[in-house]
């Protein structure tokens, strides 16, 4: 009972000092990745207040070594994100649990929520005992629109480079040694169409934080929240 | 080739070849005593001295043409409805000479002498003076206040008191019963303005009619009521001879006169003045156009555009424009700084275009916004295009590369890129145009399949496009850097 106390209370603390938003206590407790990430729920789900998408399917981190992250020039992040590490990585939608083979890393989607507005990947794999630097993570989401919204951009940011694809077309490419900032990087005009639409992105970090923002504004710049993120 | 011919030539090229030249309206903008520029059906007017005036059919251009009757002095125009109220002055001579004048007003349909509806009616006296006065009444300034509607008309010289009446809006009469206001003194060729609650009077200071000796120089004084006082920043009543200075000498221009104030849209603001000489043409007097800046809510007049390489920097977060290439890391130049080191120092060369441009691709290559470094890639050369026409105050500027012809273009899809040769097409032309607040706003001439006037913003922190206008954002506003 004492050591029951002494997890709420720590998960509290944790909560309360990243100024994270502390779900149900037995989600907090039980979950490895709290307080950054809760398991995704099939509950409707819409972009954040503020449009930022926190339901995403993460796969566990590729082995991809750099010792610095200035090595992440327009070139290198172009091969490096169009290389076939794993097949359907251009087109699979992936279910929570599903497995891919890398080389001779064996890797698991987990669906999730984040807890915050951008998505800590160094948590996520840190939380999962995973390797943390030297990686390469996939992130996938599917968007619903209830109509065409023509004019609107993908807004990321990311640490450190990553590259976006909407509906398998590349939107926005973040290179360079790069911290996450909110807005950052959008892309052209682009339209959310009626339906489905699979964002999918990869982020590449070799030492320190790793994490990134999503959300899509439009032409005048007001985030995008009349859609619904689904894992499926 | 005649000795005539040749010099023409001569001078024109000279005037196109000298560094920074833009600083001067082209075509023949020979005026004095400019009267507040206006837009009448797509053209620009100002109307000078002794008849006549210039007309611009993009504000850049200038040719004489305008037409004015009753010759006469330093006149203004205020429009208001759809009329255009002209004043002007019938001197006395003025200086070592009589100081009877007369202001007179009259209207006008249209400021276009082609149009069918082009006729002055005939002129009104509205204010004069006496020999026995201390004033001179000649060189009216009008402001139709954007507060209530009332018509102000001041008017004077060095010889006496700067004096204000009001006029009847609906007829361009003196309203009855109205009085002069005495409200400045040492200064002429004034104007009112009104802006964020304040009144400004500004008026001409210095040396008049001397050429290249000319000490002309526009200064303001501010005041919460229009009939005053008007003071300047160290609290002087401009009736005691305050003044701040607004614009003087400079450029190679000589004896700034007369002040005239354009508001293109908020945020955005032109004065127009004289310059009693202007040194690359041979002493004359030119009309001369300037962003107008405002400072803790005085205004400044700001520079020339001045052809240069710079940093495009970014007013959202600092960030550099740059060529999407990639990034080519320096040799050399790393030291454990945490251990003492008795080595020489040496000076790091810069990196050069030859370093990298072979690491560029060779077509078209988008642009975005970056932590600036000084490299190739973030160094812009900008120049005037000739012949490529302009815009009210300044040309169309081709923004290329350094040492390349690598140009910066507004695209189909209202985005930026660059193309390897710079051609000439409108969305290759950039026009610069300094804020109210001095940062800067871009526009292509032209962007491919619209109409819509468009900027160049930030939409993202790394991230350019084209957009809107919005003067309260900082995603609209660039500086130039030269570091």
């Amino acid at each position: 009972m004492k050591n029951f106390y002494c997890k709420i209370l720590l998960a509290l603390c944790l909560g309360v000092g990243l100024n994270i938003p502390v779900p149900a206590q037995d989600k907090v407790i039980d979950f490895p990745l709290a307080p950054y990430f809760s398991p995704a729920t099939s509950e409707v789900m819409h972009p954040d207040d503020d449009g930022f998408i926190r339901r995403w399917l993460l796969l566990e981190p590729i082995d991809k070594p750099n010792r610095s992250n200035t090595v992440f020039t327009d070139s290198y992040i172009r091969e490096a994100f169009t290389t076939e590490y794993f097949p359907g990585q251009f087109t699979v939608l992936p279910e929570d649990g599903d497995h891919v083979t890398v080389g001779k890393q064996k890797l698991t989607w987990h669906a999730l929520e984040s807890n915050l507005f951008n998505v800590k990947l160094f948590r996520f794999a840190s939380k999962l005992h995973k390797q943390v630097y030297g990686v390469l993570f996939w992130a996938v989401t599917v968007i619903d629109s209830p109509e065409d919204i023509p004019n609107v951009r993908l807004s990321v940011g990311s640490n450190s480079a990553s590259m976006w694809w909407l509906n398998g077309e590349e939107a926005v490419m973040l290179s360079g040694d790069r911290r996450m900032v909110k807005d950052d990087c959008l892309s052209k005009r682009l339209t959310l169409k009626k339906g489905k639409n699979i964002l999918r992105g990869a982020v590449i970090n070799g030492p320190g934080m790793s994490d990134f923002c999503v959300r899509f504004l439009d032409e005048q710049g007001v985030p995008v929240r009349n859609v619904t993120i689904k894992k499926q | 080739m005649k000795t005539k011919t040749f010099c023409r030539v001569a001078a024109a090229l000279f005037v196109l070849l000298m560094p920074g030249t833009a600083a001067a309206q082209i075509g023949e903008p020979y005026i004095h005593d400019p009267s507040t520029i206006m837009k009448c059906e797509g053209k620009y007017y100002t109307f000078g001295t002794g008849g006549g005036g210039l007309i611009s059919e993009d504000g850049w251009t200038w040719h004489d043409g305008g037409v004015r009757p009753g010759r006469g002095a330093a006149p203004d125009v205020v429009k208001i409805g759809d009329r255009y109220l002209i004043a002007y002055s019938a001197t006395g001579g003025g200086l070592g000479g009589s100081h009877r004048g007369t202001v007179l007003t009259m209207w006008n349909k249209t400021l276009d002498p082609t149009s069918p509806d082009f006729k002055y009616t005939e002129a009104i006296a509205v204010a004069s003076s006496e020999d026995d006065e201390d004033c001179d009444a000649i060189d009216p300034g009008l402001l139709l206040d954007p507060t209530d509607g009332r018509l102000w008309l001041s008017y004077g010289t060095y010889f006496g008191f700067i004096r204000l009446v009001e006029l009847d809006p609906a007829t361009g009469k003196r309203k009855e019963g109205n009085e002069p206001i005495n409200i400045a003194i040492g200064c002429e060729a004034t104007d009112l303005i009104y802006r964020n609650g304040w009144y400004y009077l500004l008026g001409t200071h210095g040396t008049c009619c001397d050429g290249p000796n000319s000490t002309y120089n526009i200064v303001v004084g501010r005041s919460r009521k229009v009939t005053g006082p008007y003071l300047d920043n160290m609290g002087r009543d401009m009736l005691e001879g305050g003044g701040r200075m607004v614009i003087g000498a400079g450029n190679r221009q000589t004896g700034a006169g007369h002040f005239g104030r354009y508001i293109e849209e908020e945020g955005v603001e032109k004065m127009s003045c004289h310059f009693e000489a202007d040194f690359d043409r041979g002493g004359r007097s030119v009309l001369a156009v300037r962003p107008l800046l405002w400072k803790n809510d005085w205004p400044v007049a700001g520079e020339v555009f001045k052809e240069g390489t710079y940093e495009i920097e970014s007013e959202r977060r600092g960030y550099a424009l740059e060529l999407c290439v990639d990034f080519v890391r320096m040799e050399g130049g790393m030291h454990r700084f945490w251990e003492k080191s008795d080595e020489p120092l040496q000076p790091l060369k810069s990196q050069t275009l030859e370093d990298v441009i072979g690491t560029w691709p060779k077509g078209n290559i988008d642009v975005r916004i970056g932590d600036y470094m000084f490299r190739p890639h973030q160094r812009w050369t900008i120049t005037a295009v000739p012949d490529a026409g302009g815009y009210l105050g300044a040309p169309y500027y081709k923004i290329v590369i350094e040492g390349t012809n690598r140009a910066l273009t507004a695209t189909a899809d209202a985005e930026v890129s660059t193309v390897p040769e710079f051609t000439g097409a409108p969305e290759q032309l950039w026009r610069i145009e300094q804020l109210t607040d001095g940062t800067y706003r871009i526009l292509p001439k032209k962007v491919p399949g619209t109409d819509e006037e468009l900027v160049l913003v930030s939409i993202g922190d790394s991230t350019p496009s084209l957009g809107k206008f919005d003067r309260n954002s900082d995603n609209s506003k660039w500086n130039f850097r030269d570091h």
